[in-house]
């Protein structure tokens, strides 16, 4: 008999273990291998937190989370994204990441199929494996999903079609046009589809686009969104689930006997962020997108093209001219340079000949980071 | 524009480069709005934010916030008074208030004294000054939107996913 549970056992630790474990103790390094805003939670919220424990509030709370938090995210949804949700089809999380895996959990059987688009943030392909699934990737050479790349995925057993935009690792979102195309195979194929948006308010073209806003298939949707990125509320652990009643009341089954409810101080800090927090977010937004511009330009300008990323705060350039993988890329740039990007190939298919980088870093930082990727992808033409 | 005030008062060392790149414009467009800006007087100048308590070599300077009460002119209102005393260098900044008093002068000066004696001498003895109220600075904590002591750094992990 083995020791552990054999899925577990055959899960391959996240990241490439030979750059993390170069990347995770290094000194005086400029790191753009972050995931996560370099703003501290806004003032307010804190200080509605800390008030929140002056009143004592330290207890469990309902299964669902605060009534008036999920009041509130459901007009919050409905204002920004043109979504019809009522309280009861909101279900707080432990941050998005226990919104997927109780999505997944909830819906999947042995052997069911889930289609998922690479390169991908990282945790969708093992939480999908451990619930019994069957990951199908498919992949795009635009790095762009497309409804194509989907329909020609699908067989008898697919049973969700995953998606993640705008995406971490590549910044890209998926077009309206698209989108509608995979609503109507999901309907017509009868599928469900999982859209984790916690990227959604750092949309820099156009409007964001959230598949939960088409009504024919609101049904089907599972939206995971949460408060890590927009509110830079990473370390709150706090998201949510918006999807029908009928799902919701399998999901919370899952969440009430292994997380029982997230964190109290959290939700709190939460519901101040959806009342007050907006214009702040906004913010944020804003000094994002001008450092993306920048990035975008920089990058292009040293030999490591990239078409622009249309949200979150990623730049996903190719290395493909320094005939390098991308964690030779990476693993040299860190040890020549002392600059940290993550290289593509973690997030999957397609990503190899690429690396992320994180543009939630300090302008001068930024610029500096730019002076020496230069400076190494030069010493490499030599 | 706006946008580049918003850049340059957070920043004034920014180069016209790097802000054309941030805000998708040409360098050339970027040069030319600055150089407006500051011809119609709307940039005045570009200084350094200085923590003064840091600057152990200057002789630390006094500090004070006066309430004026005055007796506005006809025609002219509170402008004509307020001229006379905002062309003394000493008065660092001055404002027109709404509430109990009118103007409220910032001055500056080398001693306790020197600022007590400019008050009761200088501002105080004006024709239409009623009354002052003088209020000594005695620390900053945060001064243009800025926090003068240093706040604890953002800690991040060198990698996340």
């Amino acid at each position: 008999m083995s020791r552990f549970n054999r899925r577990v056992e055959h899960l391959p630790p996240s990241g490439i273990r030979r750059f993390f474990d170069l990347v995770i103790d290094a000194k005086d390094i400029i790191s753009l291998g972050v995931g996560e805003p370099d703003f501290v939670t806004p003032w307010h919220v804190r200080e509605k937190v800390f008030y929140s424990l002056e009143q004592g509030r330290t207890s469990y709370t309902s299964n669902w989370g605060i009534l008036e938090l999920r009041q509130e995210t459901a007009a919050y949804l409905n204002n920004r994204f043109g979504a019809r949700f009522d309280k009861d089809e909101i279900l707080i999380t432990v941050g998005v990441s226990e919104g997927v895996d109780l999505a997944l959990r909830t819906i999947l059987n042995e052997g069911d199929e889930v289609i998922l688009f690479e390169p991908t943030y990282v945790c969708y392909r093992p939480l999908t494996e451990l619930a019994g699934g069957v990951v199908v990737p498919v992949s795009t050479p635009s790095l762009k999903m497309t409804a194509d790349a989907i329909q020609q995925a699908l067989t008898p057993k697919t049973k969700a079609i995953l998606l993640s935009y705008p995406s971490n690792p590549t910044g890209y979102t998926i077009d309206k046009a698209e989108i509608k195309k995979i609503a109507q195979i999901a309907r017509s194929r009868d599928l469900w589809i999982i859209s984790d948006e916690i990227y959604a308010e750092l949309t820099y073209e156009g409007e964001h686009f959230s598949i939960s806003a088409i009504p024919d298939v609101k049904d089907r949707v599972i939206l995971l969104n949460g408060f890590s990125k927009a509110f830079a509320m990473t370390g709150w652990r706090l998201g949510y689930i918006a999807a029908s009643r009928d799902f919701l009341q399998q999901a919370v089954k899952i969440h009430q006997y292994a997380a029982l409810c997230a964190p109290i101080m959290a939700q709190y800090g939460a519901l101040e962020s959806l009342r007050y927090g907006l214009g702040e977010m906004q913010e944020m937004k804003k000094s994002y997108w001008r450092r993306r511009n920048y990035m975008h330009e920089a990058l292009n300008a040293i030999g490591l093209s990239v078409n622009k990323p249309e949200g979150a705060f990623y730049v996903f350039p190719s290395i493909e001219a320094t005939g390098k993988t991308a964690e030779q890329f990476a693993i040299e740039l860190l040890q020549q340079e002392k600059v940290a990007v993550v290289p593509g190939d973690v997030f999957g298919r397609g990503g190899e000949g690429h690396v992320r980088m994180c543009y939630a870093t300090d302008f001068n930082l930024l610029k500096e980071a730019v002076k020496r990727m230069d400076r190494y992808v030069r010493s490499l033409k030599k | 524009m706006h946008e580049i005030v918003e850049l340059l008062q957070k920043d004034a060392r920014l180069s016209p480069e790097d802000i054309a790149s941030m805000l998708n414009k040409s360098v050339d467009e970027v040069k030319r709005l600055i150089q407006e800006m500051e011809d119609n007087g709307t940039i005045i100048k570009y200084c350094a934010v200085i923590n003064e308590e840091k600057l152990q070599t200057q002789k630390e300077k006094v500090i004070a916030f006066i309430e004026i009460q005055v007796t506005p002119e006809r025609e002219r209102g509170f402008d004509a008074i307020a001229e006379r005393i905002y062309q003394f260098p000493q008065v660092t900044s001055l404002y027109l208030m709404s509430g109990r008093y009118d103007l409220l002068a910032v001055v500056q000066g080398e001693t306790l004294k020197e600022v007590a004696f400019f008050v009761s001498d200088k501002l105080s003895t004006l024709d239409h000054v009623k009354s002052t109220t003088t209020h000594f600075l005695l620390k900053k904590y945060k001064e243009n939107g800025t926090m003068l002591f240093k706040q604890p750094k953002l800690e991040r992990l060198n990698v996340t996913l």
